[in-house]
């Protein structure tokens, strides 16, 4: 049901049956590596080229959501992915080994929320019983696309982010687990016009305060009314820039704020500046974080933003500004007796 | 729309405000030091070109090609990137600098064949720099032609 501006209350609640994150050997050295399923020590896995063993991160993220929900992918109806990569290469070279219907979306570093969102709604309206959500990004794929050649040398900016090499997958199912999706927001193009595309958290901190907000609005609630409220990749300067944003709107979320970029790093000894980033970033840290803690009642609600800076390299030569994007789902903890164990 | 481009405009300067930035003073003394020592290392290789009797633009030329060997080795080897991640424009500014942004992409591109991947890609990097170098130079040549017979 739609309710307010940009909201999708969802009526009969779709419910995350498993997840699984896997990623790479910098992740595996940070702050969560405890709550990984799988940490890579090799970031080529063992493939030809890099574009390949994003492929395979993926696919191994998708299978293990897939075994851990105790079903084979025959189980899947439909396939939700996307990555950064141009024509999302490594979603048709990785979950499309699965053999299964699939849609590949993109949504710049904001595609988990997108895919989510997209399989929730189509799980909900009945069109498919499980359904599978999986983006992912890697450090080396994602800087031949956008920046430089790894051997380049250069000084990165401090307000520079750091692509996470790692996916995350969820299975979305109508049975009754402890996770579920209740609402969805669906975020707009924001651009405050900022050129700048090595400052992606500015680029996307207004879009991330624009979501958020209208979230806020379209349920009638207060940003207390959720445990945590976390963005996908806005980084250290993009969480400062978006708290002052809500502030100026007047809402005050700086206590039950977090940001999956700044999770998954440790800033002082992995030389990772602003943070983490990419669609891997915000997919892993909800299979590998977020999941498992709403899953154990730690948190009751959350709402869970993933972030996205919306350029290529194109429009970036061309002048054009980075506008961001922030899909908003809210997870709720399920009450009662459950099958599914945290 | 008068609106729009103020509203951005003080976004900007806001977002300017809460950024940090590498410190320039800091940045300049590594950069001396690593270019300075790039730079005296070259030396020591025409000296030593001198010493064994070659001329002086022999010797040059020897010196030019250690250096981007070593360049080019080093980036292989992925230690010239962390070279520059200290020295920053100490590492850019030298001949070695250019050797590296050549290097690097036919490492990276190598996957994608001899033709497409390295062939096409190697340049682009130091493609400006070649083109318009080229370009100033025969517009400075042009100068000087027509200075001279004045």
């Amino acid at each position: 049901m739609e309710i307010g501006k940009q909201s999708i209350r969802l009526e009969k609640p779709v419910y995350v049956e498993s997840w699984a994150s896997v990623v790479g050997k910098k992740e595996g050295e940070g702050p969560l590596a405890p709550f990984f399923d799988e940490i890579e020590t090799d970031d080529q896995l063992g493939q030809d080229n890099w574009e390949e063993a994003e492929s395979m991160l993926q696919q191994k993220a998708a299978r293990l959501a897939i075994k851990k929900a105790g079903c084979c992918p025959e189980d899947i109806r439909i396939i939700f992915a996307g990555d950064l990569l141009a024509q999302s290469i490594a979603s048709s070279f990785g979950s499309g080994e699965l053999e299964r219907p699939m849609y590949g979306v993109f949504g710049a570093c904001s595609t988990m929320g997108e895919a989510l969102s997209l399989g929730a709604i189509t799980v909900s309206a009945g069109h498919g019983e499980r359904v599978l959500a999986v983006t992912s990004s890697h450090f080396a794929t994602a800087e031949k696309e956008f920046r430089f050649p790894l051997g380049y040398g250069n000084q990165r900016p401090l307000s520079a982010s750091w692509t996470v090499t790692g996916s995350g997958a969820c299975v979305l199912n109508r049975k009754k687990g402890r996770v579920k999706i209740t609402g969805l927001t669906i975020g707009k193009v924001v651009d405050y016009g900022l050129k700048d595309s090595q400052n992606m958290g500015a680029c996307m901190a207004p879009a991330a305060c624009s979501t958020i907000v209208q979230n806020l609005k379209d349920f009638g609630r207060k940003p207390g009314e959720y445990d945590q409220i976390i963005t996908g990749d806005l980084g250290y300067i993009g969480q400062q820039i978006l708290l002052d944003l809500l502030e100026k709107e007047g809402y005050q979320a700086g206590k039950n704020h977090k940001d999956c970029g700044i999770l998954m790093y440790d800033q002082k000894t992995q030389d990772t500046h602003a943070g983490g980033s990419g669609c891997g970033c915000s997919a892993s840290v909800l299979a590998g974080y977020i999941l498992p803690k709403i899953a154990c009642g730690d948190w009751k609600r959350v709402l869970f933003v993933p972030t996205g800076a919306l350029m290529s390299k194109v429009s970036f030569y061309e002048g054009n500004s980075v506008p961001g994007i922030a899909q908003g789902v809210v997870l709720e903890w399920e009450e009662g007796e459950v099958e599914q164990t945290c | 729309m008068q609106k729009d481009r103020e509203k951005q405009q003080l976004y900007e300067e806001y977002v300017k405000k809460v950024t940090p930035t590498h410190s320039l003073p800091a940045n300049m003394v590594k950069a001396f030091l690593v270019g300075g020592l790039i730079c005296v290392s070259g030396q020591a290789v025409t000296e030593w070109a001198l010493a064994a009797g070659m001329d002086e633009k022999t010797a040059g030329t020897w010196c030019s090609i250690a250096l981007i060997f070593l360049s080019a080795l080093t980036t292989g080897m992925n230690l010239y990137p962390r070279l520059a991640k200290w020295g920053g424009a100490g590492t850019l500014v030298p001949i070695t600098g250019f050797a590296n942004s050549v290097a690097a992409p036919a490492v990276e591109y190598r996957k994608e064949g001899q033709v497409f991947g390295i062939g096409s890609k190697i340049f682009t990097i130091a493609g400006p720099v070649i083109l318009y170098g080229v370009l100033t130079s025969w517009a400075l040549g042009l100068i000087q032609y027509v200075a001279e017979r004045w």
